[in-house]
């Protein structure tokens, strides 16, 4: 990346943003579909995220949940620019506001000056579920629904390789279905990794990219999923019991979630992540991108499994 | 047991190079490439259990399979897929205890539950 580059996209930032000076601007790890950068206007941070060139897919949707989250008070950044559908930068963009805070599970889970965010996370991750729950749906209009089972079960077949538990954790999540009580505004990956922690605590939810439409509980499935737990000893954000995150929901919701709607979820979680690793060894395996550290992830699938026969089995409660 | 070779096993080599990367490489380095680094050792230290433990497994991963009158994993799948288990899904998931426990011996022992 040229200084050069980097010249010219501080002067068109300025223009979207109608200040005389953009300054600072550098460039952030992104993910695989999007560049980050981080730049300064009028003394104040600020994050741009855009779609990285020659990848599908916009933002679609998520500037207007982020905002309506912020809205309701979830923390999240503030959304300052939606450039979803703008060709000012070229390709689709999005402005927020930056917010200060570490990512990074290990760091949360065990630095010393983390002590006190861990010992009211929980109670927080719970909170701002029940809260981004109550987005009211038609205030993003275009946000689909989704059937999680039938997309990783077409996902699994389309890999091509043999995974007798986790057919056998379909065929059981088939007969197993809860009854969905509400469809409402889901984060779609909301867990430790993706959440911004202060010495207070969450200071923001993060990457709202797979926001859809579904059951609420599969938020907090997902969030107590073994992997997201990065060692730690319980199950919410491996911090907090299932009552400390429930206590926390029924708080804002007025209905406290229900435990073995939570567990179908994180049943659900564990398969889903289980077949996102066979997935990202075989970005490795047929040349996509070669990369050890991809490869390594293949030899994870079997964790999953091991979690699911415990789940299953139920000699974990 | 390794014959033609010589020693060290493929096993003591692997032992030596993950000694070390840890020793001396792992210190040298920081950031991206100290993670990548550990990684690399991680993976070593799967391919020697895969070594020492392999045979072994794959025997039990066949008989595992034979009692359910299947001959690889890809038949027990298709078969589960269409339903032949659904009445007994829990104890089949008992039954295949075994053969998860030990790829996971070989991938993270630390994973296990004590």
């Amino acid at each position: 990346m040229s200084t050069g580059g980097n010249h010219e996209l501080a002067q068109r930032l300025s223009v979207v943003l109608g200040v005389s000076d953009v300054t600072d601007l550098v460039r952030l790890s992104g993910g695989a579909s999007r560049e980050t950068w981080r730049f300064v206007a009028n003394g104040e941070s600020f994050v741009l995220q855009r779609v990285r060139k020659g990848t599908v897919g916009g933002f679609r949707t998520e500037p207007l949940v982020l905002a309506a989250a912020h809205h309701l008070g979830v923390p999240t950044p503030e959304l300052v620019i939606n450039g979803a559908d703008s060709d000012a930068l070229d390709l689709p963009f999005m402005i927020v506001r930056a917010v200060e805070g570490e990512t990074i599970a290990r760091k949360i889970l065990r630095d010393d000056q983390f002590a006190h965010a861990r010992s009211v996370l929980p109670e927080q991750l719970g909170r701002a579920a029940a809260l981004l729950h109550s987005i009211d749906i038609s205030s993003v209009p275009g946000l689909a629904a989704e059937d999680q089972v039938e997309r990783y079960r077409d996902a699994l077949l389309a890999l091509g390789e043999p995974h007798p538990v986790f057919e056998a954790t379909f065929r059981w999540l088939q007969h197993n279905q809860p009854e969905s009580i509400k469809q409402c505004v889901v984060h779609g990956d909301f867990r430790l990794g993706n959440i911004m922690v202060d010495s207070n605590g969450l200071s923001a939810v993060l990457d709202w990219e797979l926001a859809h439409v579904g059951d609420p509980m599969e938020d907090l499935g997902w969030l107590c999923v073994r992997a997201w737990r990065f060692g730690g000893t319980h199950p919410a954000a491996g911090l907090g019991t299932y009552d400390q995150l429930f206590d926390a929901y029924e708080s804002v919701a007025g209905k406290r979630p229900d435990h073995d709607v939570v567990r179908w979820w994180e049943i659900l979680g564990t398969l889903k992540w289980g077949i996102i690793c066979i997935s990202q060894a075989a970005t490795h395996l047929n040349g996509v991108v070669r990369s050890h550290e991809l490869a390594a992830i293949g030899r994870r699938v079997c964790e999953n499994e091991y979690d699911l026969i415990d789940l299953l089995t139920e000699s974990v409660v | 047991m390794t014959a033609p070779h010589d020693r060290p096993t493929a096993s003591e080599l692997l032992e030596a190079l993950r000694e070390w990367m840890e020793g001396e490489l792992l210190p040298s380095l920081e950031g991206r490439l100290q993670f990548h680094t550990r990684v690399a050792i991680n993976s070593l230290d799967i391919v020697r259990r895969e070594i020492d433990l392999g045979a072994e497994q794959q025997l039990t991963h066949a008989e595992v399979l034979s009692t359910l009158g299947f001959g690889s994993d890809e038949e027990l799948a298709i078969a589960i897929r269409n339903g032949d288990f659904d009445s007994n899904l829990i104890s089949l998931l008992t039954t295949l205890r075994p053969i998860v426990e030990d790829k996971v011996r070989v991938s993270n022992p630390k994973y296990l539950r004590s």
